[in-house]
């Protein structure tokens, strides 16, 4: 593993260290949480949701909890709690904490060690703190000790905000979750979780819906805390390359079981299971080197010159040139609030408000897609970014293909074939065609998207995020499936925050920054000297591990060589 | 332990999920919907089959004015001495129907302007919705009675009245409902294809509002019930010889010391079926939350 020296990054650099873990003495390496043969089970079907989970995690260490959804993870680091989600029930096993068995206490003794020994920090800051109440209000109720005098929880709080590198003012304390970034959110929320000096704490995804700069930054908060305070971390993620990068610990989890367990450095140098193998493979690592360049086509298929737009008076995008060849893949690479969406949905007819020239084979689109030729939509397709959004749940499979081809095509002499030839590029077979949304699984349903629109035979599709509501090892396949289109002779314009996945996938990249390209060549290019601060922020601050273990090369269709054609 | 799949390729369909249940069938499974179901559909039948069992006519005279315990009549006379029985059998169906029409006219009429003021926003949303404010500033049974004292007490008018009053309430949900589903990617794939916006009303949003459409269905019924059988009472509904519940409660009143069943009939009747409305209604809804939960993830 790899650690990113990211420390230059962390604006304070006064961690407290042992003075901040207060009167307790810490000493790393005593193992403090021990569960063995944990069960969990969902009523009223009586499946275990996690079967006899046994791990450990030492004082000053961090144990990463990695696995796709439905894997258990999240039930498992609740139960951590002794808290289970409606409808499901511990049967079996035990939490020790310390010495102390929360499977076994009542939920009034649970509620006690809540916070103090064992702490939680969601997914979702944004949703983890009450909009209705001050921060400070809300810091000093974690810390619900009641032998603490007011002054005492006062600065008790201050001291820990000043831990996680927030302002520790009254005016800071005065505000409301709503007045802070996200990353400042999620940093409250850590500070909630420490400011009683818990033994465990519990990180479920917390950075998952983070740009990778401000990710790295917390990571480094997280990991610092819990060195300095002597707190056991159990991370949960689906994102292997976060845990490389973090955990001192590994453990995989698959349907509901630890399936392997081990140091960090030897689940990834040598791993044993092959679910394990098939989750290390599935990330995009970055890539730096060894890319093909591709010859510049003297006419592109798109060509988007001067494009200035915004919503209102905010303007969003400035002066934006892009182009993509037949058959090449583009990728626009931006973080959250980069107009990258924008942009797309402008290419797509769905977002009128620009100004500029975007012409398709030579001929200029007009804004709104309405005042588009049939042909042009028809040649023109998009890819949403949620696929849990983006079907109609009313509709099967086949009237969700159909409908587009319809309209744009015309009426079909066989529309069975239709709806099998456009699953079957899609990796489904023709029996989906029968299913409704709700029947399917995320990275189904991306398929389906996809399926629909490549069923009326367009030379561009636009890609908005496709994988980024999926799991890495759908990504993984998703992004194989794309090739194949793409050897078939599509145009890709695809659009995403991860620049790993970019270096897998693209030709040539865009780097939007604020509304603005900051820099836009040929990956190989721009991945081996990044020219743009900013770019070389993104690839340093993006998590990232090397694959040493036998037969690693060979990538989930990752590999530039290994392109494999759906058939 | 199972080992994890490999199908990286093409996917093979494993058994698919089972849907979930519907809107009526989460709804059937609450023990007030099924309570509501019999409620309703007792008085239904009563309404229904009731011509047909009724014994005499009902503007035959068969007992004096008020008389009770007469040999043929269970329930004796009414205020002119007709059988209260056959009166009480007779006087449902009008009611229903009243009802039901008024009920299905204003919802539809409030879906179509709902979702096209949700859907185009802008200038049609604000003419569309402050027209329906307009409308909702008069109280419902004021206007109806306004209306049928200046054109005459219409059948056609009552239905007419009733619906236009429902319309803009139903809007309002309507339209709220519309603009959550239009946030949703599906309807944007839909623009993006160019689908022309009547079809993407009907298509893509229509499906997906008839969980709030069927709970305000069902709300406006009992709305309706009420609203025709205080006009029939007032006089403004149906006009005598007709048998019809509401007219029956106005008629009979003045007798009910000595004649209670003329009065008790219709009233428990309506009664009945407005409870049993609401129960089904309630059900519904219920069921609706847990379905409009918009995405699941």
């Amino acid at each position: 593993m790899s650690g990113n020296e990211n420390t230059e990054n962390v604006e304070s650099t006064e961690h407290t260290g042992v003075e901040g873990a207060g009167g307790r003495s810490v000493r790393n390496g005593e193992t403090v949480l021990v569960v063995d043969g944990l069960t969990v089970i969902g009523r009223p079907s009586d499946v275990e949701i996690i079967s006899g989970v046994s791990i450990t995690v030492k004082r000053g260490e961090i144990l990463g909890l990695v696995g796709e959804s439905g894997s258990g993870k999240t039930t498992l680091g609740l139960s951590l709690l002794a808290h289970c989600k409606r409808a499901t029930e511990i049967v079996g096993g035990q939490v020790l904490v310390g010495d102390q068995d929360l499977a076994g206490l009542s939920e009034r003794g649970v509620r006690q060690l809540r916070g103090r020994a064992v702490a939680y920090i969601p997914q979702s800051p944004a949703s983890a703190l009450n909009p209705a109440l001050r921060l400070g209000v809300q810091l000093r109720e974690a810390l619900h000790d009641d032998s603490l005098s007011n002054g005492e929880v006062v600065e008790r709080v201050r001291e820990v905000l000043r831990e996680v590198a927030l302002p520790d003012d009254d005016a800071f304390l005065r505000r409301y979750p709503h007045q802070l970034s996200g990353g400042q959110q999620q940093r409250v929320a850590i500070a909630m979780a420490f400011v009683g000096r818990p033994d465990v704490i519990v990180l479920d995804e917390p950075t998952t819906g983070l740009d990778v700069t401000t990710q790295a930054h917390v990571l480094e908060t997280i990991r610092s805390m819990t060195r300095d305070y002597g707190t056991a971390g159990v991370y949960i993620s689906h994102d292997m390359a976060v845990v490389a990068d973090l955990a001192d610990d590994i453990a995989v989890m698959y349907r509901g079981e630890v399936v392997e367990r081990g140091r960090a450095a030897e689940v990834l140098s040598a791993p044993q299971h092959s679910y394990t193998r098939q989750l290390l493979m599935a990330v995009p690592l970055l890539k730096t080197s060894g890319h093909e360049e591709a010859e510049p086509e003297e006419e592109p298929l798109l060509r988007v010159s001067g494009l200035t737009a915004g919503y209102g008076r905010t303007q969003v995008l400035e002066g934006i040139d892009v182009s993509v060849s037949r058959g090449e893949c583009v990728a626009l690479l931006g973080e959250s609030g980069s107009g990258k969406t924008t942009l797309s949905r402008s290419v797509a007819g769905l977002h009128h408000q620009f100004t500029g020239e975007i012409l398709f084979d030579g001929v200029p689109l007009a804004a709104s897609s309405y005042r588009r030729t049939a042909e042009q939509r028809r040649r023109v397709q998009y890819v949403f970014q949620n696929p849990y959004e983006a079907l109609n749940p009313r509709k099967r499979v086949r009237d969700q293909i159909l409908g587009p081809y319809r309209h744009l095509v015309g009426r079909p002499a066989d529309p069975d074939g239709v709806v099998a030839e456009a699953l079957e590029r899609a990796a489904l077979s023709a029996s989906y065609a029968d299913r409704f949304p709700e029947q399917l699984s995320g990275g189904e349903r991306q398929r389906v998207c996809i399926a629909r629109a490549v069923a009326t035979g367009p030379d561009l599709l636009v890609c908005d995020e496709i994988t980024s509501a999926l799991d890495v090892s759908v990504q993984a396949e998703i992004v194989k499936l794309l090739r194949g289109l793409q050897d078939q002779g599509m145009a890709l314009l695809f659009v995403t925050h991860n620049i790993a996945l970019v270096s897998n996938i693209a030709e040539r990249v865009a780097v939007l920054n604020r509304g603005e390209i900051v820099e836009y060549g040929p990956v190989g290019q721009v991945m081996s000297s990044p020219q743009h601060e900013y770019t070389r922020a993104l690839i340093a601050d993006t998590p990232d591990f090397e694959l040493s273990f036998p037969g690693a090369p060979e990538r989930l269709g990752m590999d530039s060589g290994d392109r494999v054609v759906e058939g | 332990m199972s080992g994890p799949s490999t199908s990286t390729t093409s996917t093979t369909p494993t058994a698919p999920a089972r849907r979930r249940p519907g809107l009526f069938r989460t709804a059937w499974r609450f023990g007030r919907t099924k309570v509501g179901v019999v409620l309703t559909g007792l008085i239904v039948l009563i309404a229904v089959a009731g011509p047909f069992v009724a014994p005499y006519t009902p503007t035959e005279f068969v007992a004096k004015p008020f008389e009770t315990g007469v040999d043929g009549a269970l329930f004796g006379g009414d205020n002119r001495g007709r059988d209260v029985l056959t009166r009480f059998l007779w006087g449902g169906w009008t009611l229903l129907l009243l009802a039901g029409s008024a009920a299905g006219l204003g919802v539809a009429a409030g879906t179509v302007v709902g979702i096209i003021a949700g859907y185009r926003r802008g200038w049609v949303d604000d003419v569309l919705m402050r027209a329906n404010d307009v409308l909702l500033a008069f109280p419902q049974l004021i206007a109806a009675l306004l209306v049928m004292s200046i054109i005459g007490p219409k059948v056609w008018l009552i239905v007419a009245v009733i619906a236009v009053s429902h319309m803009p309430r139903v809007a309002r949900v309507i339209r709220e409902a519309t603009r959550k589903v239009i946030e949703q990617d599906y309807v944007k794939a839909a623009e993006a294809i160019g689908l022309p916006r009547w079809r993407i009303m009907t298509v893509e949003i229509l499906p997906n509002v008839t969980s709030p459409l069927l709970v305000e269905l069902g709300l406006r019924l009992t709305y309706s019930i009420g609203v025709v059988a205080v006009l029939g009472f007032l006089g403004m509904g149906l006009q005598p010889p007709t048998a019809d519940w509401g007219l029956m409660i106005n008629e009979n009143r003045q007798g009910m010391s000595i004649q209670p069943w003329a009065v008790a009939l219709p009233v428990s009747a309506i009664a009945v079926l407005t409870v049993g409305a609401n129960l089904i209604t309630d059900g519904l809804s219920r069921a609706a939350i847990g379905i409009d939960r918009g995405v699941e993830k």
